[in-house]
């Protein structure tokens, strides 16, 4: 017995997406929920009083154009590892993973200034229109995070000449899931800055 | 246990590749005629270890879900004996106990606090550890792959894990019912603020906690099953099994998959909202609250957005348990009626509803909020629409029965029970979601009766025709058809004889969760009848132990099994007896027609196996069959 290993062109077209591509597109889904529960909850309790306003703080702006130029250089390194242009996706990734980490950092400083404006978290001065706010911005970090291990791994084998432009789905993957949590990202800070 | 047969040599020539994992991987990386396949740790000469409790095989992983279900299964059995022992005998001495329940008796009474985390851990366990993770972790495990033909799950990884992290939740969930404090005892929906100040109750403390850690890392597992369950539907069918030619057993599980990944995410929300109310001092669902004459300083919360979170998911939720019980019937139904499924488009689109449909009808468990009442109706709307869908279904299992060469095998008899307890469950649903009525039944032993025979026993009906129907497959030999029989009446009429006196005192307005009734005149009348609910409890209970003894002695001792033993038409029947890693040791077959081929006019037998292509079915063939088969 010699069996065939399975080819994926024995199999029914599906949606002619790799199957590591739907897993992905199938989690995004799931964070999805998860930021819709979020920020439903929110309007729902805002809208039933004894709601805190607060200020939101201008490193905010800055941390959402951070964020916006490192899509853009993701999809840089995209386009570059298509054309077959090692060089130019490797600096692509490497300027993704440092503006990722410069959002991160900022994202902490912002909570600074969120205690600076009497924004907290827990304890007895707080309310939980600031404590949407941590939870938004935490829980966003947290799936930031797996995101830069992503686009790390996607590095580490790019500098191994192991993506290219027959060779995307690890880049394609990356690409697709970084500028989820980018969008993810404007869309909590577009909503933050209507539902203050 | 299984897995004698000679294995066939996977190990890949190509490294499949992708984005999430982390393998060292070759050039070869785009789509086309890439390899899917995980199974490189698959050599000859396995390790045990590797093999039975590690593996990455998705029957050996299913196998590892109804176990681990069986053990929760009986644990909340035994939990709900309890609990019945306390309701049918209130004045009764349980003494006896102590040597197993300790502090937990106290001056021969059962404690009142124990009481309450016995219903809570019951709900618990029997909604997510057994008819969520045993029934759907088990059977979309198992039959995912085999009948949609392919080798093994998308990620037999992510598979594997999905069965850990379900392994660490339940030891977590298990540890919690050993603490001192005692498990959590808020009722399985957990509504804060009972279950957010942890100085309120024993129960809310840290088995509280362990319950949130617990459903968080149950979540993660339902996660990672439900991506790989989806990807495997969408991109593993074999050639020519497009999505109309699949059994109703997949479609079932497809859609509960994505139900999953869409609802549970939010259940995960609430819990962590929950987990910062508890521990970290934020007030997301707390407000204005006095416990001894002491102010909290919480300010600002609202329990009514947990409910909103909770039942978010907690309604689809239900959908997740019962709609693999839905796939699982209409397969054994029409494969021992020998007849097609009635209406097989109706009842996929009948899935499809119930699935849109489950998520716009949560507030249906909140009329009693102080909901506006205009949004109460529109809820109440869209409740009884899924009478709809549900009664199609009903219909169509009703009229595949009909006239059918019916083959009582013990699967078949569960699956008719299924019918059975879905359509007198889901009548009294139809009370429950009027939201006048509901008002007046709210927290009455009506609902507790509800739910119980239209999802809890229904889904355990279905669960067991679908270990009795696919037992063969699993373990290469049969279950014995007599036990099933016994096992089967036992339950049936032990289920009924439970809970339609449930209806009874529930509609009087006795109420759920309540320790002791009998300070309550009004309720006093009904000692007789609770005597009456606990003894056929008890003895339905000890009625499934004919179920586990039938099922380990078979594993080891049944008859042996032929290749097709129920004469079904769909592709888990076209491997070896006791299939090996990869299922088919040659090539996949290919699928040419639906599966639900049985007594086609002019065939001369009466079934036809999916991967019977047209051109050797001449005598039965329709015209434009005949024309595929040129």
């Amino acid at each position: 017995m010699n069996p065939q290993p399975e080819l994926l062109s024995e199999k029914e077209v599906g949606l002619g997406w790799h199957p590591k591509r739907v897993v992905l597109i199938l989690l995004i889904f799931s964070i999805v929920m998860m930021f819709a529960a979020f920020t439903s909850g929110y309007i729902v309790r805002r809208d039933e009083g004894n709601w805190r306003e607060f200020d939101l703080p201008v490193s905010l702006l800055i941390n959402s154009v951070l964020i916006a130029l490192s899509s853009a250089s993701m999809q840089w390194a995209y386009a570059s590892a298509r054309k077959d242009e090692i060089g130019r996706l490797k600096t692509g990734l490497g300027i993704t993973l440092a503006l990722g980490l410069a959002f991160l950092v900022g994202q902490y400083m912002s909570f600074g200034d969120l205690v600076a404006g009497n924004t907290y978290f827990g304890g007895a001065d707080a309310n939980p229109s600031g404590s949407f706010v941590y939870v938004l911005m935490g829980v966003h970090a947290f799936h930031l995070i797996t995101g830069l291990v992503f686009v790390a791994v996607v590095l580490r084998r790019a500098l191994n000449y192991q993506v290219h432009s027959r060779a995307m789905l690890s880049i394609g993957n990356a690409t697709l899931y970084w500028h989820f949590l980018g969008g993810l990202w404007l869309y909590l800070y577009l909503f933050l800055l209507l539902n203050h | 246990m299984s897995d004698m047969t000679p294995k066939p040599n996977l190990s890949p020539s190509v490294e499949a590749q992708g984005g999430i994992g982390s393998a060292p991987v070759p050039a070869t990386e785009h789509d086309d005629h890439l390899l899917h396949d995980d199974h490189h740790h698959e050599h000859h000469d396995q390790h045990w270890l590797w093999k039975y409790v590690f593996s990455q095989d998705h029957k050996v992983i299913a196998k590892q879900f109804l176990i681990t279900g069986m053990i929760w299964a009986i644990l909340g059995g035994t939990l709900s004996s309890l609990f019945r022992l306390q309701l049918g005998w209130p004045e009764g001495s349980m003494e006896w106990l102590t040597p197993f329940l300790g502090k937990w008796i106290q001056a021969g009474k059962l404690n009142p606090e124990f009481y309450l985390a016995l219903v809570t851990m019951h709900g618990t366990i029997m909604v997510f550890f057994v008819l969520t993770a045993g029934l759907s972790g088990t059977f979309s495990n198992f039959l995912i792959p085999l009948q949609v033909g392919a080798r093994d799950m998308a990620s037999g990884f992510m598979n594997m894990l999905s069965y850990w992290f379900f392994f660490l939740s339940s030891i977590v969930m298990f540890s919690s019912l050993f603490i001192e404090t005692g498990p959590a005892a808020a009722g399985w929906t957990i509504y804060p603020p009972l279950s957010a100040l942890p100085q309120a109750i024993p129960g809310s403390g840290a088995g509280m906690t362990m319950w949130l850690v617990s459903m968080a890392l149950f979540i993660v597992s339902q996660l990672l099953g439900g991506v790989n369950y989806v990807t495997t539907v969408i991109n593993l069918r074999t050639r020519g099994m497009s999505m109309s030619k699949l059994p109703l057993t997949i479609w079932a599980f497809f859609l509960t998959a994505i139900l999953g990944i869409l609802s549970f995410p939010v259940l995960f929300s609430a819990a962590l909202l929950l987990i910062f109310d508890r521990s970290f001092g934020t007030s997301f669902f707390l407000s204005d609250i006095y416990i001894a004459g002491q102010a909290l300083s919480n300010q600002g919360g609202s329990p009514v957005l947990f409910q909103h979170l909770f039942w978010f998911l907690g309604h689809p939720e239900v959908y997740i348990v019962i709609m693999p019980a839905m796939g699982m019937v209409s397969e054994v139904l029409a494969t021992n009626a020998r007849k097609p499924i009635f209406g097989y488009r109706a009842m996929i689109g009948s899935l499809i509803g119930i699935s849109l449909l489950s998520f716009v009808v949560w507030a249906h468990h909140m009329f009693v909020t102080g909901m506006n009442p205009f949004l109460g109706s529109v809820f109440m709307f869209l409740t009884l629409i899924i009478a709809v869908p549900s009664g199609v279904k009903v219909f169509n299992w009703l009229a595949t029965l009909w006239r059918g060469n019916i083959r009582f095998t013990a699967a078949m008899l569960f699956a008719i029970g299924f019918v059975s307890l879905f359509i007198s469950g889901g009548l009294t649903g139809i009370i429950l979601g009027n939201a006048t009525l509901d008002i007046q039944m709210h927290n009455t032993y009506f609902v507790v009766a509800h739910f119980h025979l239209v999802m809890g026993s229904s889904a355990f009906f279905g669960l067991f025709a679908g270990v009795y129907h696919w037992f063969p497959k699993m373990f290469g030999r049969m279950m014995d058809e007599k036990l099933g029989y016994i096992h089967f009446w036992l339950t049936f009429v032990g289920v009924y004889l439970v809970f339609m006196p449930m209806h009874y005192v529930g509609i009087a307005g006795f109420p759920r969760r309540y320790y002791a009734w009998t300070g309550f005149d009004a309720f006093s009348q009904f000692a007789d009848l609770n005597k009456f609910i606990s003894i056929a409890a008890i003895i339905a209970f000890l009625g499934q132990f004919i179920f586990i003894f039938n099922f380990f002695y078979s594993i080891f001792r049944g008859r042996r099994a032929t290749q097709n033993p129920w004469n079904s038409t769909t592709l888990e029947w076209t491997t070896p007896i006791e299939p090996g890693h990869g299922n088919w040791p040659g090539e996949i077959p290919a699928v040419y027609r639906w599966p639900y081929d049985y007594s086609k006019p002019g065939s001369e037998v009466d079934f036809i196996p999916q991967n019977v292509p047209y051109s050797q079915t001449h005598s039965s063939n329709l015209p434009y069959e005949q024309d595929m088969a040129e």
